[in-house]
């Protein structure tokens, strides 16, 4: 087999990983999405937000700790605990809850009826608010996240491949964990929103908010649910990045991966979040292993946006969304 | 019947000429849904016409399909004796047809003033220079689309609200600034899409009175939805009724309302 | 007392078509010229300009571009960033290419280029809408900041990567490079500021502004009426992007005088813009003003008394700062969508009719 092939084999596999993991957090989008109909920008950073939680609540640090000291005077900064990831991971979902029940009560519920653009101008605010309140609260620096995922070379893998190719796949373990964890998230969203009550009184809600209304589905309830379920979503992510690249700011930006995902797979869809993941998470590794070296290198930068807005001039409503009929 | 060249006199004794639009054999689908089923139907010179039926019928389509915003999949639309090309709306609107909404479509985010002064956009051609420097053909234009724009206003008896924000006025109010747009830009034919809906019986004789002194002092023809029977009986001079899509009666008030198909259409008499 | 109406009365359309109709709004915007041509350029010191009035003046270009297209037009733009980084790389490639020509003109010019490749990035909006066209404009963030980095080309082949602005004279007095006066570089950025406004008011009051606020307020009732769609965004497109390359060109050129464009022209600008607007008033070019005034002071304001009173670390200053700005954000979007602006509006409606409130 040529060399090149062989090459292009391994970055398809990676790029497929990391395709799984955009889709993670797509679906954390299409969630609040299809409920509320609210595009929520804050996302990444809620992953950030979480992550530095998990960090925090595991190592014991003091919140505020930097704030306490120059108000105080004080010297505070840990409380001298070492929790277990278990107990850690549980503790931040809780704060991750509580924060979907302040957004609702503080923020949208006050914002109903109003244009999708609005609301989306709301979260990058609720970003912008977060990532001062993260690091007011756990500080800025980055920091290590460790609950025990295995990581490094597969040598498995390695060695398998290089008995075929001749050549060994360098595939991360953590990858290969994130990519399973996340694709069995997936289904259990999806099987959710299938089969479960809430689910489809989630269903319900953004097919129509009076009719679910009528029938007796607490709206507020419905909403804080999907937060929380989205804050769940946004902490196995920062989970995964965080453990693979440190907990620190360019934790936010994954949520500007998953943006173009959305765009080429429809906003609405749950389906299109994973094909749409997976499109960019091969296409961009493919294409900057093809093309990168020839125009300066770096384009996952782009790639992906672009690739949707071509996508999107030939299909608004990307690839599963539902079709924006319009009338007057 | 109708002489095709030569029109017709009213009851009232007005003069109606030839043919402005003639819709022929118009089929219009929505995927399974079929809105409008090869209707055929011409409006005249100066006159009213009305085109009524039960919810659904295909009313708002049919001037939807006017207004070029959708595309019949059969049938020809005759303009002023010509074959209509497909266009956009935009083109049509400068073809000099103008309508209002039946789901009121006014620019809240602007006053009254501006809103009507939307209806001679398709007038004002001052290029971008001119525009940004305010000097000559814009400010020119301004003044004089603005006089224009204040006789409607003063002919709609809304003077008082001139500079109000759309979004603060009332349902009736904004009824009739909607209306001042499409006077505005001094149509050949004028759209209604149910122009008295959602109103007192008051606010229904204003605009009745509205519509037939447009009709009279500019010779606008004019194509009208109504539910209100007596409104449509009172106003119009000749009435299009649809049902399921289908064309079931065409003629002057007294014919349609005599018309069997028509009153089992009203009376709800079951399809089959 | 003085602030009436009454017999102030309007003779013509002319007269009421002013951009002040009010006397003593006029005479206090001449007053405000007054001031800031005549007396604040023999005030300043380099703290005051570099700190304060550079930015302020520079960003609310940048508001005015910005606002046209989302505040007027409605199309929510996240690529300002971007067409501000084509602004500063026209005037840096039109600089070092034609050094005999005007830097004025050339700054100029980067407008034009910028409304160009605005128009580009603009034409899917005819298709998409909403926040899909928002994450859209993204692609131009995105785009065009890996094309100054990555492209030799736009930076010249200097070994750094970075572009720096050569020095050019107007009247013999150095209006870019490291020798330029404070009081220069104001009184550059001043008068463009200034036309930008003025020019942006004449747009946005005749019937180019009127067929860009039919498309935000319900654009399919605008093509029916006879709005084109594409002429109108198109045109929002290229006007907002030439003030917002306008501004790009003098935050390069005359402000900072050295540029890396991830840095300064990244998605966190593009942002920062928007907020501009959404606090100082969707739809208004005075409220452009306010949100950059705003949002210009309130980091000098904050390292004051936080870090030069109190004494708190400089990151804890910022970490509060976001908070600050985040919530800002989203207390306008719910209380005030029309921002200070308004706010600015509706007390002068209260002074109107002060003392007598009926
Ligand atoms: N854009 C569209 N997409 C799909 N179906 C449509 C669309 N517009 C209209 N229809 C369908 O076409 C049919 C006719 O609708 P239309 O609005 O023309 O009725 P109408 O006579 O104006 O009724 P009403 O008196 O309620 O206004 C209806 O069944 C409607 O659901
Ligand atoms: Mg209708």
């Amino acid at each position: 087999m040529p060399e090149q092939l062989v090459f292009a084999m391994e970055v398809f596999l990676n790029g497929l990983m990391a395709g799984v993991l955009y889709a993670l957090v797509a679906l954390g989008f299409v969630l609040i999405y299809k409920a509320s109909g609210i595009f929520n920008y804050a996302q990444g950073v809620m992953a950030l937000f979480s992550a530095m939680t998990l960090v925090g609540i595991m190592e014991g640090q003091v919140p505020f700790s930097h704030l306490i000291n120059a108000m105080l005077g004080t010297h505070v900064h840990h409380f001298g605990w070492h929790l277990p990831a278990v107990l850690g991971i549980l503790l931040t979902m809780v704060v991750m809850v509580g924060l979907a029940w302040l957004v609702q009560v503080v923020i949208f519920r006050h914002l109903v009826n109003q244009e999708p653009i609005i609301l989306f101008m709301a979260t990058i605010g609720l970003a912008y608010f977060m990532e001062g309140f993260g690091d007011l609260m756990w500080g800025a620096e980055i920091k290590k996240l460790d609950v025990g995922l295995p990581q490094g070379i597969n040598l498995w893998i390695d060695e398998t491949t290089f008995n075929i190719f001749d050549y060994g796949f360098f595939i991360d373990n953590l990858d290969i964990v994130a990519t399973i964890i996340a694709a069995l998230l997936v289904g259990v969203l999806v099987a959710f929103s299938q089969y479960t009550k809430q689910g489809r009184a989630m269903r319900a809600v953004a097919d129509d908010h009076q009719a679910a209304l009528s029938v007796g589905v607490s709206l507020s309830f419905i909403w804080v649910m999907v937060w929380s379920v989205a804050g769940f979503v946004a902490l196995v992510a920062g989970i995964m990045w965080g453990t693979k690249s440190g907990v620190q700011f360019s934790l936010s930006l994954i949520a500007l991966k998953a943006l173009p995902v959305l765009m080429l797979g429809g906003f609405t869809s749950i389906p299109g979040a994973i094909v749409g993941g997976l499109i960019i998470g091969v296409g961009e590794k493919l294409f900057e292993f093809a093309i990168g070296p020839i125009i300066g290198g770096a384009t996952e930068n782009w790639f992906a946006y672009v690739l949707a807005l071509v996508f999107l001039v030939f299909r608004p409503q990307g690839l599963f969304g539902d079709k924006i009929i319009e009338r007057v | 019947m109708l002489d095709q060249e030569q029109g017709y006199v009213t009851a009232d004794g007005r003069q109606i000429g030839g043919t402005v639009m003639d819709m022929r054999n118009i089929t219009l689908r929505f995927g399974g849904v079929t809105a409008i089923k090869d209707i055929s139907f011409d409006i005249r010179e100066g006159e009213i016409r009305a085109i009524i039926g039960p919810n659904g019928a295909g009313k708002s389509s049919m001037l939807n399909v006017i207004s070029g915003f959708y595309v019949p999949q059969e049938g020809q639309v005759y303009f002023r004796g010509e074959k209509r090309a497909p266009m956009r709306p935009y083109e049509v609107a400068r073809q000099g047809i103008a309508r209002t909404f039946q789901n009121i479509a006014l620019f809240e985010g602007m006053s009254v003033l501006d809103n009507v002064m939307t209806g001679r956009l398709t007038q004002m051609k001052a290029g971008i220079l001119s525009q940004a420097l305010w000097r000559g053909k814009a400010e020119k234009e301004e003044v004089e689309n603005r006089e224009i724009c204040e006789k409607v206003i003063d002919f709609l008896e809304i003077q008082h609200i001139r500079k109000t924000p759309v979004a603060r006025l009332p349902y009736g109010l904004k009824k009739r600034v909607e209306l001042a747009r499409a006077l505005a830009s001094e149509p050949k034919l004028l759209l209604l899409d149910e122009p008295m809906a959602g109103m007192n019986v008051e606010e229904k004789e204003d605009m009745s009175r509205f519509i037939l002194d447009v009709n009279d002092e500019f010779g606008t023809t004019i194509a009208l939805i109504e539910h209100d029977m007596g409104v449509v009986m009172d106003l119009s001079d000749r009435v299009v009724v649809m049902d399921y899509g289908r064309k079931i009666g065409d003629g002057t008030p007294e014919e349609v309302r005599n018309n069997q198909e028509v009153i089992d259409a009203y009376l709800g008499v079951s399809h089959d | 007392m003085f602030y009436r109406e009454a017999g102030d009365f309007k003779t013509s359309y002319q007269d009421d078509n002013q951009t002040f109709p009010i006397k003593f709004d006029r005479y206090r915007y001449y007053f405000m010229l007054f001031v800031a041509f005549a007396i604040i350029p023999f005030m300043i010191n380099d703290y005051w300009v570099n700190a304060v009035f550079l930015p302020f003046l520079i960003y609310a270009i940048a508001a005015i571009g910005l606002n046209i297209l989302t505040g007027y037009c409605g199309q929510v733009s996240l690529g300002t960033g971007g067409f501000m980084a084509v602004g500063a790389y026209a005037v840096y490639k039109l600089m070092t290419m034609f050094p005999e020509v005007s830097v004025l003109i050339h700054i100029v010019l980067a407008g034009v280029i910028t409304a160009g490749v605005g128009v580009l990035f603009g034409l899917p909006s005819l298709r998409i809408k909403g926040f899909y066209l928002a994450v859209a404009t993204l692609a131009a963030q995105f785009f065009l900041v890996w094309l100054f980095n990555r492209v030799p080309w736009f930076y010249n082949y200097s070994a750094s990567g970075q572009i720096s602005a050569p020095e050019r004279t107007f009247l013999g007095e150095p209006i870019t490079g490291p020798a330029t006066e404070a009081w220069a570089a104001y009184l550059v950025c001043l008068v463009f500021v200034t036309l930008s406004a003025i020019v942006a008011r004449n747009l946005t009051r005749g019937s180019l502004g009127r067929k860009w606020m039919a498309i935000r307020d319900m654009d399919i009732a605008a093509e029916i009426i006879g709005v084109n769609p594409l002429g109108a965004k198109l045109s929002a497109f290229a006007i907002s992007s030439f003030f917002v390359g306008l501004s790009g060109a003098l935050f390069f050129a005359v402000y900072l005088g050295a540029v890396e464009v991830g840095e300064v022209f990244g998605i966190n600008k593009s942002f920062l813009v928007l907020f501009m607007i959404i606090i100082g008033g969707l739809g208004s070019i005075f409220g452009s003003f306010a949100g950059a005034a705003f949002l210009v002071l309130l980091p000098v304001f904050l390292k004051n008394v936080l870090v030069g009173g109190l004494g708190w670390p400089t990151d804890l200053a910022a970490h509060l700062e976001f908070m600050i700005v985040g919530g800002l954000i989203i207390v306008f979007l719910i209380a005030e969508p029309h921002g200070l602006a308004q706010l600015w509006r509706v007390t002068k409606e209260k002074l109107r009719l002060w003392p007598f409130p009926h």
